[in-house]
């Protein structure tokens, strides 16, 4: 990276009438817009030769950090390895040129691509059905809490508006409740990490729509009671919601499907090796039990004598729940394929060993560490687990210090203070696809750290220090936020 | 550590009530603070409001989470503490100094379902 070249916005590379394109001489004369097409004020475009934005950006690429370049330990985020052939599939002309309005009889390997996958994660999951339409996680999330609410409403089950949510969940389970109009209600954890079927009892109810759980939950521990609470919610006349954020560990375990799981969403660009955050899109398929098949979103892929079909809203006055729309067509088709791509390179038989090997790698990261970290529920985990912090933090040294530091030694950082249950929350999640080299690499890498912070604090308080950016302001740049090039030249300006 | 203050009233969700005759000062504790981190927002409600007890009336949001905010008491909102639209990290400076809501009480006896300075200390320390 050529930090002094290149360490620079793109406006502050800008040279007025700088090009990057020439046009013919101009044969036809100057016709001006009329003035109330025109704007006020020019555009304030950065001006730039071709090789200066080349440089620039690719510059600025390599200051990425991404699970290409190292360990990726980020918690819930399930940073596995995106496989190169997932890449070489998905580029095939016959997929990329394809156009979603096209005749179905032209499009039938891809109909057949989104039919099987949907069969495939109906089966993996246990599921009756799937809708492969949602663009994201949370994107999933809602429609599956609409799916519960169409299936209640259908029923004239109106007074259902409620949903439990535990106290451990990722922050998109009662965002997505209330987006979905419903009201959250909490259930406490017990001191074990695990949902206190105890506290969950009073709170159901014939106002119950649903729970949404996670299944290992976000501390990485399995939730035992599940058929009890399946039974509990179930009897109450509630749906039971999986949040597939942590499925990786049960591939190959068990199914969310057997456990009584009504509704299931998954995230592709964790569990199935698609690319992730900002190399996504992402995708977040919703399966359903055999009884909330009706209410799955259209279109849909279905499988008829003569060939692939889509299924898809039929015009009618009357409206139906079994006409929902939440996305203009199929998904987004190419990291379906990605996805395709992996469920077919491991197949059936490796496929299954995806969770076990998952949770081994988590477990020999948490026993190694455990001298130099704090384990506050010292049992066996699945696919990762949270540290609170140092165990000796007489130096002061937070998670987020000890988060800084990592990336001097080229590492991305953990989950850093979710969930929310301890104060100094570290939540490391390795995934199957690291080798024992680069998990020891790491666990060396805590060790030198937790040494650090023990003999020169200071080091480790001020990380990090080989960054092309230091120690940021978090405070201000949550307060005050400089988010386009206009807002950084005004205030420089009122600062004058 | 965490301070606490005698005469006050405490929720498990870590506000504390000050009460002055019918008037309730509802604001979040220095443990609350001091487990937030930097606090970068306050979402307060409109002077007239009704809060209800146990039910939120707004929201904290910190560098680190967004955390909603109990009502330990039900009442009508008298008055909101502006100075933390523009400085939210008073909380951070002084968590008891700096009350969010001043409530006038609807139900006293609601009171008698909240910790003492004394309580609170040892449920903090659980």
């Amino acid at each position: 990276m050529n930090n002094k070249l290149y360490g620079n916005l793109i406006f502050e590379l800008s040279h007025p009438g700088r090009r990057a394109y020439s046009l013919p001489e101009n044969r036809f004369g100057h016709h001006p817009l009329p003035d109330a097409c025109r704007r006020a004020k020019d555009a304030e475009l950065p001006e730039c030769d071709e090789m200066t934005v080349v440089r620039h950006y690719t510059n600025h690429s390599e200051n990425n950090f991404g699970v290409d370049n190292g360990f990726y330990p980020l918690g819930s985020c399930t940073m596995k390895y995106n496989p190169v052939i997932n890449e070489e599939i998905s580029s095939l002309k016959a997929f990329t040129d394809l156009h979603p309005q096209q005749p179905v009889e032209t499009v039938q390997g891809a109909l057949e691509v989104e039919y099987n996958i949907q069969r495939a994660l109906a089966s993996i999951t246990g599921m009756a059905d799937v809708t492969l339409n949602p663009y994201a996680g949370a994107h999933g999330e809602l429609t599956g809490l609409m799916i519960i609410t169409s299936y209640h409403q259908q029923r004239g089950d109106t007074k259902r508006t409620k949903v439990i949510v535990p106290d451990s969940a990722h922050g998109t389970n009662p965002a997505s409740a209330a987006v979905c109009g419903l009201e959250v209600v909490e259930v406490k954890s017990t001191p074990e990490g695990l949902v206190d079927v105890n506290d969950l009892r009073p709170l159901l109810g014939d106002d119950i729509a649903g729970m949404m759980m996670t299944n290992p939950n976000t501390l990485g521990l399995f939730e035992k009671d599940i058929p009890e609470i399946a039974k509990l919610v179930h009897d109450c006349g509630g749906l039971l919601y999986y949040d597939g954020a942590n499925l990786n560990p049960l591939l190959g375990a068990a199914r969310p499907g057997d456990m009584g799981f009504d509704v299931i969403h998954l995230n592709l660009h964790k569990t199935f090796s698609t690319p992730h955050g900002g190399g996504g899109p992402g995708s977040g398929p919703v399966g359903v039990c055999e009884k909330l098949i009706p209410f799955l979103p259209k279109p849909h892929v279905i499988k008829t004598k003569e060939g692939f079909a889509i299924e898809d809203c039929r015009l009618t006055e009357e409206y139906s729940t079994a006409d929902n729309r939440i996305g203009g067509y199929l998904g987004n088709f190419l990291i379906i394929l990605r996805a395709y791509t992996y469920i077919l390179s491991l197949g059936r038989n490796h496929i299954k060993e995806v969770g076990p090997l998952a949770t081994l790698n988590a477990n020999y990261i948490k026993e190694c560490l455990k001298d130099d970290y704090e384990l506050p529920i010292d049992t066996l985990c699945k696919h990762e687990f949270v540290f609170d912090g140092l165990k000796d933090k007489s130096t002061g040294v937070t998670t987020m210090d000890v988060a800084k530091r990592l990336l001097d030694y080229g590492y991305h950082a953990p989950t850093i203070y979710f969930p929310l249950l301890f104060h100094e929350a570290m939540m490391i999640e390795p995934t199957e696809s690291e080798s024992k080299d680069t998990i020891d690499g790491f666990i060396k890498t805590m060790h030198v750290i937790a040494k650090e912070a023990r003999e020169t604090p200071e080091l480790v308080k001020e990380a990090p220090h080989s960054t092309p950016i230091g120690r940021v302001d978090d405070v201000l740049a949550a307060k005050h936020p400089i988010l386009t090039y206009r807002q950084l030249i005004h205030d420089m300006e009122s600062e004058e | 550590m965490a301070k606490v203050i005698e005469g006050l009233y405490y929720s498990e969700s870590h506000e504390f009530v000050k009460v002055a005759g019918n008037t309730g000062y509802i604001g979040i504790t220095d443990y609350a603070q001091h487990a937030l981190g930097n606090i970068v927002y306050v979402d307060m409600p409109e002077v007239d409001d009704e809060v209800e007890v146990n039910e939120d009336f707004g929201a904290i949001e910190s560098v680190k989470a967004a955390s909603d905010l109990k009502s330990p008491v039900s009442g009508k909102v008298i008055e909101v503490n502006e100075a933390l639209e523009d400085e939210p990290g008073l909380l951070n400076k002084d968590a008891f100094g700096n009350w969010i809501i001043k409530v006038e009480l609807s139900d006293t006896s609601e009171l008698k379902d909240l910790m003492d300075a004394k309580a609170y200390e040892e449920f903090c320390a659980k």
